[in-house]
């Protein structure tokens, strides 16, 4: 073979790249040739300059962290999914929970305020049926009792028209809740005595305030063998108790609300 | 395979070519910025196509291949392909003789900086060829698969090359 031929094929021969027998071939040939293995000579060194030259940049330790956390394996979608939705699960529950201790709180409080009055009125109705005069001012005429009160108590009310109805009046009374004055009414339905009980409310104490939902509410309630019915107007509070029925009640309830 | 398993094994195969990679994009691009964009991307894109690998082929090729395309696209890969001589595949020529020549003078001065420069002066195809050949060693089969040219053209542009990095060389080692 020529020499221009082998020259064609150098760059295979030192890229390793010829078939093992053309290369056995080619080395003998080099050795024999001194134009090739000069031209050789000058392409392995070129070949060496360009390796050296060519290994010129490397990468920063931050941008391979980088790199690495960008494709590590990350735990499965599901897991964390469901992890999710275990902690979403333990949050709503526990907010659930802390809830409804706390309305609990809220209505044994407010349960505890509203049997503690009950108590309080029952008492006062109950101590004052006992007596042997229960009224101080004896009339079944509304326009004698409001007057009655006028400069004994710090306010002032009105009484129901009570014609037309099964309620009478009985009379009318001083009556102190938590050291505050307030008026104390008597009526007569079908032989059952029902005291009315007005307050000023700010006079009250907190303790014996009442939450102003229970006006709307819970109008009349059952308490021991007595039903009352309380609400707040014009910044006077009226309890209504006795133990004729919760109908009864009601309707007494309606006349002082119509009258006030 | 499940999806940890399959990162897990990706990590393991393309770790090893993190600096390579790296130090060619960066040939690529002449940009170390561009450089760890294009890697970020490259490795992006294989994990995500990782489960298109098949076991047992080239997976340096194939990486190599990722990042070329992803280069190719790319604003400063675009800019330099249009560059390109429209004479490149055109038959390589045979080194002329001459009693100095530039690998004799490098020979002498072992000067890394000179043949840096020359080889930036480059097109990006012979530069790209260059350095798969002779940095990372790869034969004309893998070169192929990597550029996805036949290996005729790995030959006519590695031979063309080495003319054009020597030619390039030679006023440089004159000024010198």
């Amino acid at each position: 073979m020529a020499c221009e031929s082998w020259k064609e094929k150098l760059d295979a021969y030192l890229d390793d790249e010829l078939p093992e027998e053309e290369m056995r071939t080619f080395d003998a040939h080099v050795r024999s040739c001194p134009s090739c293995s000069t031209d050789i000579l000058a392409r392995v060194q070129m070949k060496r300059s360009i390796q050296f030259a060519g290994k010129r940049f490397f990468p920063s330790a931050d941008f391979r962290k980088r790199l690495e956390q960008s494709i590590a394996p990350k735990p499965k979608p599901g897991f964390r999914l469901s992890w999710m939705f275990a902690a979403a699960t333990a949050i709503i529950l526990i907010v659930g929970m802390l809830t409804l201790t706390y309305m609990r709180t809220l209505a044994g409080r407010d349960r505890a305020s509203r049997d503690h009055i009950f108590s309080e009125i029952a008492d006062l109705h109950v101590a004052t049926l006992a007596s042997s005069s229960p009224v101080d001012v004896v009339s079944s005429d509304r326009h004698t009792v409001k007057p009655w009160f006028q400069g004994k108590i710090p306010f002032a009310f009105n009484l129901p028209e009570l014609q037309n109805t099964e309620f009478s009046l009985l009379g009318g009374r001083m009556t102190y809740l938590d050291q505050t004055p307030g008026a104390h009414l008597i009526y007569d339905v079908r032989k059952h005595h029902i005291s009315v009980f007005v307050f000023q409310e700010r006079g009250l104490s907190l303790s014996l305030r009442l939450p102003a939902s229970w006006d709307e509410n819970s109008s009349s309630s059952k308490q021991l063998p007595f039903n009352m019915a309380t609400w707040s107007h014009g910044g006077l509070r009226y309890f209504v108790i006795g133990d004729a029925s919760a109908g009864d009640i009601d309707s007494l309830a309606r006349l002082f609300k119509a009258a006030s | 395979m499940g999806s940890e398993l399959a990162a897990e094994s990706f990590e393991q195969l393309a770790m090893p070519h993190f600096e390579r990679l790296y130090n060619f994009a960066c040939w690529l691009t002449q940009d170390r910025q561009e450089a760890e964009d294009l890697v970020q991307e490259t490795y992006a894109k294989a994990l995500k196509g990782f489960s298109s690998f098949q076991p047992g082929t080239n997976f340096r090729a194939w990486i190599y291949k990722i990042l070329r395309n992803a280069f190719l696209t790319s604003r400063t890969g675009l800019k330099a392909t249009a560059t390109v001589p429209l004479d490149l595949e055109g038959e390589g020529e045979t080194l002329p003789a001459a009693n100095e020549t530039p690998e004799s003078i490098l020979l002498q001065r072992s000067d890394g900086q000179l043949v840096q420069r020359a080889l930036e002066q480059l097109p990006v195809a012979y530069r790209e060829v260059l350095l798969l050949c002779e940095v990372e060693e790869m034969s004309y089969q893998e070169i192929s698969a990597t550029l996805a040219i036949p290996i005729g053209t790995v030959m006519s542009r590695l031979s063309r090359g080495r003319k054009a990095l020597r030619d390039g060389l030679r006023p440089q080692l004159r000024k010198g």
